[in-house]
């Protein structure tokens, strides 16, 4: 990729002027770059490690529940992996993925040079590996890792909890330092190095879903940060913020948790209406439907997602008039929700699609997400909920939402400007197998739950009542076949790193976007004098 | 230079953030005392009662814990009570040591359900406060009470639950 990136330039007269400005040499390049796109691509490599990281707990996991008894794994190893699971995915791979992509594509999308705080953007990066291998470290620690859920609950997190706690509180600091500044990057970039002519109506939907999000990230890592700050001077230093004993009150650190967990539902799924909203009108060579109305209904999700924590808490003891307005606040997310999933839907209306991988990830984004976000529904009712909580339907639930939301979106941008980052296409028929073995695999790993949840076998315990047994053996197999379905994926971007045919600039017959006027692969330095919008 | 400015502006924002976190900690206890939501029972005094009303009759249940890690026993004198809103009633509980030496205590209580905390009028208890017990030794602890009138019609039914905490090690730490 470091050959052509410096003899292909947007402007042959910037050619000569910055031929000295390409990447230096060796590990320092990687270490020292400020350049929005190596730190992009790093960020979507640590991505891919912690996802197939997070993955292979997934696989210890989905083992011993092959049969019910305890065959495997202790019991203690068995919630630690849960935990660990649940963290890498979210603050490993999902928050990374989409930082790496924002890094990657939000200058070339506004046509801006680099990001506006490039200096930062080294920081936030370099600070994760150390953050991970901090929380990974304490798994070999005595007494093991976290083994509390990831939603680090009060006692379990202060009174019973491992002796390795403080590494799980400050991996979590680190982790949230990274995304604030990461955050805050795109948010500065947005505002101040939009290329002249681009109005906020004329911002990539990619863009606009991402200042949202940023913004959600500054409201609320802090407050996680806050909250596991409480857990460590609950836990070494005597304070009783969540110990009953002391005056505090443990169903607060609930209350305090899902004011940050909610929003970062929100946080992991806005980035990824973006992505679908770019793709779509490409394959389906029609202008997207609404964009404004997307852009508020973003906007109004963003908003609704301060009102809702307690839905993920009903089962607590509240008065029923917090029932309600929970319950009734989380059915209206659906309402913008709904807006942009027909929007999507009006998008392809008579267009003319065609289905290359992109395509094939967004349209069963749309498709599953939508099913995820059905199974949500259900569960924001509360007479519903008291049923449904705490087992494997929840599982399925943020499962569906997250895997064949947030997941699929991410390969579907991934497979989308792939070309364009490294020059090359990819293979489309090993894609394409990578494709339709994850759809059917996770369907099968992820459908049945909801049938284990309805009949009450619940969530994180690693033994379960012999009636389950048959689902689980279906489930485990379609784990594992959807595990073994990501190495298709590495390897179809592992050869198309090293070579392929090469890319056209516009790499796809309906792509629209100023990101497709720079040569495939994407120079080193892109806009270093900003475009004309009309 | 701009991009600094607007840096700066959202690390402020993220630091106010943080301090909120923080800040929902006091809120969350005046919210609850406010609301009387969580079964959180006011944590003072209240003044006795002026009048009854016979009419109404409040079942009141009595349930007591301890938590893990406590060497001995926690017993109401009555674990259900009929009551009339407005009565003054005495129930006793009694915390017997069964450790050598001696050991400091609390006790925390809780209202099911939760909207009744706010009717359940202490005029004298010993909850919130630090028991010093000596060991192999039994102590009462008497807690006064009336029903607020203004209990909500729906309630007939409540229960006062106590939960005793061995807190000698945190207290010997704060010296």
């Amino acid at each position: 990729m470091t050959q052509q990136d410096r003899t292909q330039t947007a402007d042959g007269h910037l050619e000569v002027e910055h031929a000295h400005h390409g990447p230096a040499k060796g590990i320092g390049r990687w270490l020292f770059t400020t350049n929005h796109k190596d730190i992009g691509s790093m960020y979507l490599l640590f991505s891919l490690t912690m996802f197939l990281v997070g993955g292979s707990m997934a696989m210890v996991i989905r083992a011993e529940l092959f049969q019910p008894g305890l065959q495997l794994v202790e019991p203690n190893f068995f919630n630690q992996m849960t935990t660990m699971h649940g963290l890498v995915m979210i603050f490993g791979a999902v928050m990374p993925a989409f930082v790496g992509l924002a890094n990657w594509m939000v200058p070339m999308m506004i046509g801006a040079p680099d990001m506006a705080l490039p200096r930062m953007n080294n920081w936030s990066f370099w600070i994760l590996p150390f953050a991970f291998a901090l929380m990974l470290s304490s798994l070999f620690m005595p007494g093991g890792g976290p083994n509390f859920g990831w939603t680090f609950y009060a006692p379990l997190s202060t009174h019973y909890s491992p002796d390795s706690t403080g590494l799980f509180v400050f991996s979590i600091h680190i982790m949230g330092i990274s995304s604030i500044m990461g955050a805050m990057n795109v948010i500065v970039t947005i505002w101040n190095l939009r290329a002249p002519g681009m109005t906020w109506m004329k911002l990539p939907l990619f863009c606009w879903t991402w200042l949202i999000t940023a913004f959600l990230l500054i409201a609320v890592m802090p407050v996680l940060a806050g909250v596991a700050t409480m857990v460590l001077t609950d836990k070494y230093f005597g304070t009783s913020f969540f110990a009953a004993a002391g005056g505090g009150d443990p169903v607060m650190f609930q209350h305090i948790f899902w004011f940050f967990g909610h929003p970062e539902v929100y946080i992991m799924i806005l980035p990824s209406f973006g992505i679908i909203s770019a793709i779509l009108p490409t394959f389906c060579r029609k202008p997207l439907f609404g964009y404004s109305s997307m852009v508020y209904a973003t906007a109004s999700i963003a908003g609704l997602s301060f009102l809702v924590w307690a839905h993920h808490m009903f089962t607590v003891g509240m008065p029923v008039a917090a029932e309600l307005f929970f319950m009734y606040c989380t059915m209206l997310i659906s309402v913008p929700t709904g807006v942009k999933v027909f929007n999507w839907v009006a998008t392809m209306w008579r267009g003319s699609l065609s289905f290359e991988v992109p395509m094939l990830f967004a349209l069963a984004f749309i498709i599953l997400f939508t099913i995820g976000g059905f199974s949500g529904l259900m569960l924001a009712m509360t007479p519903a909920d008291f049923q449904y909580h705490d087992t494997y339907f929840v599982v399925a639930h943020f499962h569906y939402v997250l895997v064949t939301g947030a997941i699929f979106s991410v390969m579907a941008a991934v497979y989308y400007w792939l070309p364009k980052w490294t020059g090359h296409m990819f293979n489309e028929r090993l894609a394409k197998w990578h494709f339709w073995c994850s759809l059917v695999s996770v369907n099968v790993l992820f459908f049945p739950m909801h049938f284990l949840g309805l009949a009450g076998m619940p969530r994180r315990i690693p033994d379960y009542a012999l009636q389950f047994a048959d689902i689980n053996v279906l489930v485990s197999i379609g784990g594992f076949a959807f595990g073994l379905s990501q190495l298709i994926f590495v390897v179809v971007l592992v050869k198309c790193i090293r070579g392929g045919e090469p890319a056209t600039a516009a790499v796809w017959e309906g792509s629209h976007g100023l990101e497709w006027t720079l040569p495939s692969p994407a120079p080193y330095h892109t806009f270093t004098t900003p475009p004309e919008i009309k | 230079m701009a991009h600094r400015k607007q840096a700066a502006r959202l690390g402020l924002m993220a630091l106010a953030m943080f301090g909120f976190g923080f800040a929902l900690v006091p809120l969350y206890d005046v919210f609850c005392q406010i609301t009387g939501l969580n079964g959180k029972t006011a944590n003072r005094v209240a003044a006795g009662s002026v009048s009854q009303d016979l009419s109404r009759l409040i079942t009141v249940e009595f349930v007591t814990y301890t938590a893990t890690g406590l060497n001995g026993e926690f017993e109401p004198s009555v674990r259900r009570l009929q009551v009339h809103p407005g009565e003054m009633h005495q129930v006793d509980f009694t915390v017997t040591s069964h450790a050598s030496e001696d050991r400091v205590m609390r006790a925390i209580p809780s209202v099911s359900p939760g909207l009744a905390a706010n009717y359940l009028r202490k005029t004298e208890c010993f909850c919130f406060q630090e028991q010093p017990i000596a060991g192999q030794s039994a102590a009462v602890m008497p807690m006064r009470f009336y029903v607020d009138q203004g209990l909500p019609d729906d309630i007939e039914l409540f229960t006062l639950s106590y939960t005793l905490y061995d807190i000698s090690e945190p207290v010997a730490k704060r010296g």
